[in-house]
C-alpha cells in the first residue's frame, strides 16, 4: 500500500507543486480583488464594517441583493476624483520619462565597464534598494525642506536669499519618485543591454558611421525591450504612490494612492475607497498586462 | 577443407538475411504543431555498428535521436530496440545512454561522482560502483583527476568524463550529439580515433548525430543523410561518396562539380548526355536504362579529373578544356579552379605529387588546362 | 568621438551614483547633529542614539518586523521556489495563464491596492469564519508572503532559465527519476537563487510601510509603521540614528557580499589555470 501511495507520490507530485503556490495566490492574491469589486458595489452606512451587506435574508426563503453603483456614480461627477486621477497618471508618466534620461545613460555606462568595475556599479545601484525606501524617502525632506540642506547650501553660497519653497510641492513629489524608482529603471535596461552584447554590435556597426548614428540606428532600437520593461516596472507601481506624495507632497499633492487611503482611513467610506481601488486597476491593467506579456515572452525565449 | 563461399557479413551486418536489427525505427513522425520535425522515417541499426545521422540544421536528426532517448515523445510510430517496444518509455527506464554536446556534465560533483551517478540510481552495491567507476575512469585515462570538479578540467578532458559517464552503465545503445563540435581540430582527431576504439572494444552499438561529413565520413559504419525530417540516402561512408543518389546527396558529402543535361543515348551501359554548352556529350558509365530525352545531372568529384597542361591523349576519356581561374594551396594538395568553356567554374583537386625545384604547380593561373576523367568516375543522378 | 562619449558616460554615472548617495550620506551626518533641528549643524554628538535605543517601542517593532521577515521569507522563498519551478519546467498546464498572471501581478501593483484587498479579505473572512479574530503578525505575515513570492519567483526563474535542460535531462538519461532529479540537481544547483530570493523576500518585508499599515491591527506597530508615524510630523534626529545604522549595516552586507563574490572569482579563475596546464 505504501509503494502504491509512493508511486502515485513520484507521478503526482508534479501537481503538488503547482497546486500549492497556486491555491494561495488564489486564496491570498485573486480573492481579495473580489472582495474589493464586491465591497465597491456596496452602499456605504454608518456601521461596522461601514457597508450594507450584499445578501441579506429577507425571509425564509427570499434574499435580497443590494448593489449600488453610487460609489462609481460618485467618481465619475465628482471632478476631484477624475483630476486626482490625471494628476496620478501625468506625474508617474513624467516621473518615468525623467528615470528613464538618468538611467539609460548610467546603465550604458555600467554595460561598458571592465568586468570587475561592473559588478562594483551595480552593487552600488542595488544598496540603494536594499536600505530603507522609507528612510530614503525621508532623506528627501531634510534636503527639500525650507531649513534643509539645499535652501541652507544656497543661502550660505549668497545664491538666494530666501528659502525656496521644494518641500511639499509638486516637484518635491518628482524628485523623491525619480530618486526610488531609479535602480528599478536601470537594472531591466542594464540586464536587455548586457544581454546585447552593446559593444560588439555597435564595432560591428562601427563601420564608417558617425557614433550618434550607430547608437540612434543600432543599439537604441535594439534596447527598445529594456526601456519597456524599466518604464512599465517604475510606471505602473508609482502611479499608485502613497507614502512618496504623503511625506514629500503634504497635502499638496493630488495623488490617488493618496485619495484611496484617506477615504478608506479617514473618512472609512470603505465602498469608494474600494471604487477609487477598481478604477485604479482598470486604468493599470493594460499596462500590467503588457508587462507580463514581455516577462513571458523573455522566459519563453 | 572448403568453407564455401559464404559471404563475410561480419563487418556488414545490414546485409546479413539472418541478421535482426538491433533498433527498428517504424514509421517515426514527430511534428510541433504544424511543423513536421520528422517524417515518417524507417530505419534499421544493427548491433555494434558506429552509426551517423548527417544533415544540416533544422533537419531532423537531433529530434530523432531525442526520440531514441526518450526525451521527445514520436507523435506516431514505433521505436524497439534489441525487440522490446521502447517508444512510451521514459529516459530513466530504457538501456539507453546519451552523450550530449555541451557534455552536460553535473557541476557540483566530482569526476568520480559525475561517472558513479548513473549506478548509483540503479542501487548498486558501493563496491562494485567504486570498481566500476575506476575500471572506466582508467580506460578514458583519467584516473589521476577523479576529485576534480568539472570546471577544473579542459574542454577535452570534460568530454571524457562525459564518455565515461554514458558508458560506464554498459548501455545497450550510446547516443552521441555532435560529439567532435566543441573540439579544435587537433583534439578532434585524436577523440575521433579513441571514440573508434572505445566502441569496439566495448561492442556498444553507437547512434551519433553530425552536420560535419567528415565526422562521419571517418566515424561511422553507415551514414544516413537527413534533409527536412526525412532520409535521403542511408549506406556506408563509401556508397554515399561514391555513389550518391541524389543530388543533394553528392553536393552534401564532399564536393561535386555539377553538370546538367539530357540524355542522348543510352545503351544499358553507356550513357551519353548532351550538356548545353558542350559539343561533345559526356559519356557516363551507367548500369539502369534511363529514357531518352531525361534530364539528369553528371556529378563529377574534383579528384576524379586528371588534370593536364598539355592536351591528354589518353583514349576513353570525357576531355574538358579551360583556363586556370585560382589555385587553392593545402600544402598535400591543390585545388584548382578551372574556368570552362561555358563560363562555369569547376574544380578539380590534384595531389601535390612532386617537389617542384621552382615551387610551380601543375598549372599556374591563366594557364589553359586539359582535364579528362573516366566515364565510370561520373555519377548519373536523376533527382 | 569615442573619447568624448566615454567622457559623458562617467560624468552621467559619476553624477547619477552622486544623486543616489549624498542623501544617505546626509542622513548619516545629521544623526551626529547635536541640534535638535536635523539640517542645522549644532556640534557633533551621539545623544540621538541613546534616545534611540532608551526607545522601547522602537525596540518592540523591530522585534516584530524581524519575527515577519524571518517567516516571511522563509515561506516566500518555498513557494516562490516552487512557482518558478512550475512555471519553467512545467510547459504547459491548466490554469497556467492565470498562475502566470497571479505569480506577475503583485511585481507592478500599487501597494495600496494590494493592502486594501487583503484587508477587506480579512475582515470577510472574520466575518464568515471567525478567523482572523485580531489582526497583526499572522495578517501583515500573510500578505508579505504574498507579495514577496512573486519576487522570488522571478528569481527562480531566471536562474533555470540560465541552466538548462541539459543537466536535468542527463540526469533523467542515468536513470533518476524526475522527482530525484529535482532533489539531486535542480536544488542544489538552485540554491543561490533561493538563498537570493530569501535575502530580498527578508528586505522586502522589513521595509514595508504601506501593506502592513493596511493589515495590522491595533498594538501591532512594524518598524516603518512607527517610523512613518514620527516623520509625517517633521524631521526627527533620532529617526536619523536609526537610518544610519540600516544604512550601514546594509553597506556592511553587502561588501561582504561583494568580497565572497571575488574570492568566488579567484578561485574559478585559479580553477580554470589548473585545467588549463593539464
Amino acid at each position: 500500500m505504501w509503494r502504491r501511495l509512493g508511486e502515485q507520490l513520484q507521478s503526482g507530485w508534479k501537481v503538488i507543486v503547482v497546486l500549492i503556490p497556486f491555491i494561495w495566490l488564489l486564496l491570498f492574491f485573486l480573492a481579495p480583488f473580489f472582495m474589493v469589486l464586491k465591497i465597491s458595489l456596496a452602499e456605504s452606512v454608518i456601521a461596522s464594517p461601514p457597508f450594507k451587506p450584499l445578501l441579506q435574508w429577507v425571509s425564509d426563503s427570499a434574499v435580497s441583493i443590494n448593489i449600488v453603483f453610487d460609489n462609481f456614480l460618485f467618481i465619475w461627477e465628482d471632478s476631484l476624483y477624475l483630476d486626482t486621477y490625471l494628476n496620478s497618471i501625468k506625474i508617474s508618466l513624467i516621473s518615468t520619462i525623467l528615470c528613464l534620461i538618468i538611467g539609460y545613460p548610467i546603465a550604458y555606462a555600467i554595460v561598458r565597464a571592465t568586468p570587475t568595475a561592473k559588478n562594483v556599479f551595480l552593487l552600488m545601484v542595488i544598496l540603494p534598494f536594499w536600505t530603507s525606501f522609507l528612510l530614503r524617502v525621508y532623506a528627501w525632506m531634510g534636503l527639500l525642506a525650507d531649513q534643509g540642506t539645499i535652501n541652507n547650501l544656497l543661502i550660505w553660497l549668497g545664491i538666494i536669499d530666501e528659502p525656496i519653497r521644494m518641500l511639499y510641492t509638486e516637484f518635491a513629489v518628482y524628485v523623491g519618485i525619480v530618486y526610488t524608482y531609479l535602480p528599478f529603471m536601470i537594472l531591466p535596461l542594464y540586464a536587455n543591454m548586457e544581454k546585447l552584447d552593446i559593444n560588439l554590435l555597435e564595432a560591428a556597426a562601427d563601420l564608417g558611421a558617425k557614433p550618434m548614428m550607430t547608437f540612434l540606428t543600432v543599439t537604441l532600437p535594439l534596447t527598445v525591450p529594456g526601456i519597456i520593461a524599466g518604464s512599465l516596472l517604475v510606471f505602473i507601481p508609482a502611479t499608485g504612490e502613497y507614502v512618496i506624495p504623503d511625506l514629500l507632497g503634504g497635502g499638496n499633492v493630488l495623488m490617488i494612492g493618496r485619495v484611496l487611503y484617506s477615504e478608506f482611513n479617514a473618512n472609512t467610506d470603505w465602498p469608494v475607497a474600494s471604487a477609487v481601488a477598481i478604477v485604479l486597476l482598470f486604468l493599470l491593467v493594460l499596462p500590467m498586462m503588457l508587462y507580463q506579456h514581455i516577462q513571458s515572452r523573455e522566459s519563453e525565449s | 577443407m572448403d568453407t564455401g563461399s559464404k559471404p563475410d557479413f561480419e563487418d556488414r551486418p545490414w546485409l546479413d538475411p539472418d541478421q535482426q536489427p538491433f533498433i527498428r525505427i517504424q514509421g517515426i513522425t514527430k511534428s510541433f504543431g504544424p511543423f513536421v520535425a520528422v517524417d515518417n522515417v524507417d530505419l534499421d541499426i544493427y548491433k555494434g555498428e558506429l552509426f551517423a545521422l548527417l544533415g544540416g540544421s533544422g533537419c531532423g536528426k537531433t529530434t530523432l535521436l531525442r526520440m531514441m532517448a526518450g526525451f521527445e515523445t514520436p507523435t506516431s510510430g514505433k521505436i524497439s530496440i534489441d525487440g522490446m517496444d521502447m517508444t512510451d518509455v521514459p529516459p530513466y527506464e530504457r538501456p539507453v545512454n546519451m552523450m550530449f554536446q555541451s557534455y552536460a556534465l553535473f557541476p557540483h560533483m566530482t569526476v568520480e561522482k559525475n561517472v558513479a551517478y548513473g549506478l548509483k540510481r540503479d542501487g548498486l552495491p558501493k563496491a562494485e560502483i567504486a570498481d566500476r567507476v575506476s575500471d572506466m575512469l582508467s580506460m578514458v585515462e583519467l584516473s589521476a583527476f577523479s576529485k576534480r570538479k568539472p570546471h577544473q578540467l579542459s574542454g577535452g578532458q570534460r568530454q571524457r568524463v562525459a564518455l565515461a559517464r554514458s558508458l560506464v552503465k554498459n548501455p545497450k545503445l550510446l547516443l552521441l550529439d555532435e560529439p567532435l563540435a566543441a573540439l579544435d581540430k587537433r583534439l578532434r582527431e585524436q577523440t575521433q580515433y579513441e571514440l573508434m576504439s572505445l566502441q569496439e572494444k566495448l561492442g556498444v552499438t553507437f547512434v551519433v548525430v553530425t552536420h560535419d561529413q567528415e565526422e562521419a565520413m571517418t566515424l561511422s559504419t553507415r551514414i544516413a543523410v537527413m534533409d527536412q525530417g526525412y532520409f535521403v540516402q542511408i549506406g556506408t561512408p563509401t556508397e554515399i561518396y561514391e555513389y550518391p543518389e541524389t543530388c543533394f546527396v553528392a553536393d552534401f558529402i564532399g564536393s561535386a562539380n555539377m553538370f546538367e543535361g539530357r540524355v542522348r543515348e543510352t545503351d544499358g551501359k553507356v550513357c551519353l548526355i548532351d550538356v548545353p554548352g558542350f559539343e561533345q556529350p559526356f559519356q557516363v558509365e551507367h548500369p539502369a536504362n534511363i529514357p531518352v530525352g531525361a534530364k539528369v545531372w553528371v556529378a563529377i568529384r574534383p579528384e576524379k579529373l586528371l588534370l593536364s597542361p598539355t592536351p591528354i591523349t589518353e583514349t576513353g576519356l570525357n576531355i574538358l578544356k579551360g583556363i586556370v581561374d585560382d589555385i587553392g594551396y593545402y600544402g598535400n594538395s591543390s585545388t584548382y579552379r578551372i574556368r570552362l568553356q561555358d563560363d562555369r567554374i569547376i574544380q578539380v583537386t590534384h595531389p601535390n605529387q612532386r617537389r617542384p625545384r621552382d615551387a610551380r604547380h601543375v598549372a599556374d593561373w591563366e594557364d589553359m588546362v586539359y582535364l579528362g576523367w573516366e566515364p565510370a568516375s561520373g555519377v548519373l543522378l536523376t533527382k | 568621438m569615442a573619447k568624448k562619449r566615454s567622457t559623458f558616460l562617467l560624468t552621467m554615472l559619476s553624477f547619477g551614483m552622486a544623486f543616489l548617495y549624498i542623501p544617505m550620506i546626509l542622513l548619516i551626518i545629521y544623526s551626529f547633529n547635536k541640534n535638535k533641528i536635523v539640517p542645522i549643524w549644532g556640534g557633533f554628538s551621539t545623544k540621538w542614539y541613546k534616545v534611540l535605543f532608551e526607545s522601547e517601542e522602537i525596540w518592540q517593532a523591530t522585534a516584530l518586523s524581524l519575527k515577519i521577515a524571518l517567516v516571511n521569507a522563509t515561506f516566500a522563498m518555498l513557494l516562490g521556489t516552487l512557482a518558478g519551478l512550475a512555471l519553467v519546467r512545467f510547459g504547459r498546464f491548466k490554469g497556467r495563464t492565470v498562475f502566470t498572471g497571479m505569480i506577475t501581478a503583485p511585481l507592478v501593483m500599487p501597494e495600496v491596492i494590494t493592502g486594501l484587498s487583503l484587508l477587506l479579505l480579512f475582515i470577510t473572512m472574520q466575518d464568515l469564519i471567525g478567523w482572523p479574530a485580531q489582526r497583526g503578525f499572522t495578517t501583515i505575515t500573510i500578505a508579505h508572503i504574498t507579495f514577496s513570492m512573486a519576487y522570488v519567483a522571478v528569481i527562480i526563474q531566471s536562474r533555470l532559465a540560465g541552466m538548462g535542460q541539459d543537466l536535468e535531462e542527463a540526469a533523467q538519461d542515468l536513470g533518476a527519476k524526475p522527482f530525484r532529479v529535482l532533489l539531486d540537481i535542480t536544488f542544489p544547483l538552485l540554491a543561490p537563487g533561493m538563498l537570493a530570493g530569501w535575502l530580498l523576500a527578508f528586505t522586502l518585508s522589513l521595509d514595508d510601510l504601506v501593506i502592513a499599515s493596511f493589515t495590522t491591527g491595533p498594538g501591532s506597530n512594524t518598524l516603518p509603521i512607527l517610523i512613518y508615524s514620527r516623520v509625517r510630523l517633521g524631521l526627527k534626529p533620532d529617526i536619523n540614528a536609526l537610518a544610519t545604522i540600516i544604512i550601514v549595516a546594509v553597506t556592511i552586507g553587502v561588501v561582504i557580499f561583494g568580497w565572497l563574490m571575488l574570492r568566488q572569482q579567484k578561485q574559478r579563475e585559479r580553477d580554470m589555470h589548473m585545467a588549463g596546464q593539464d
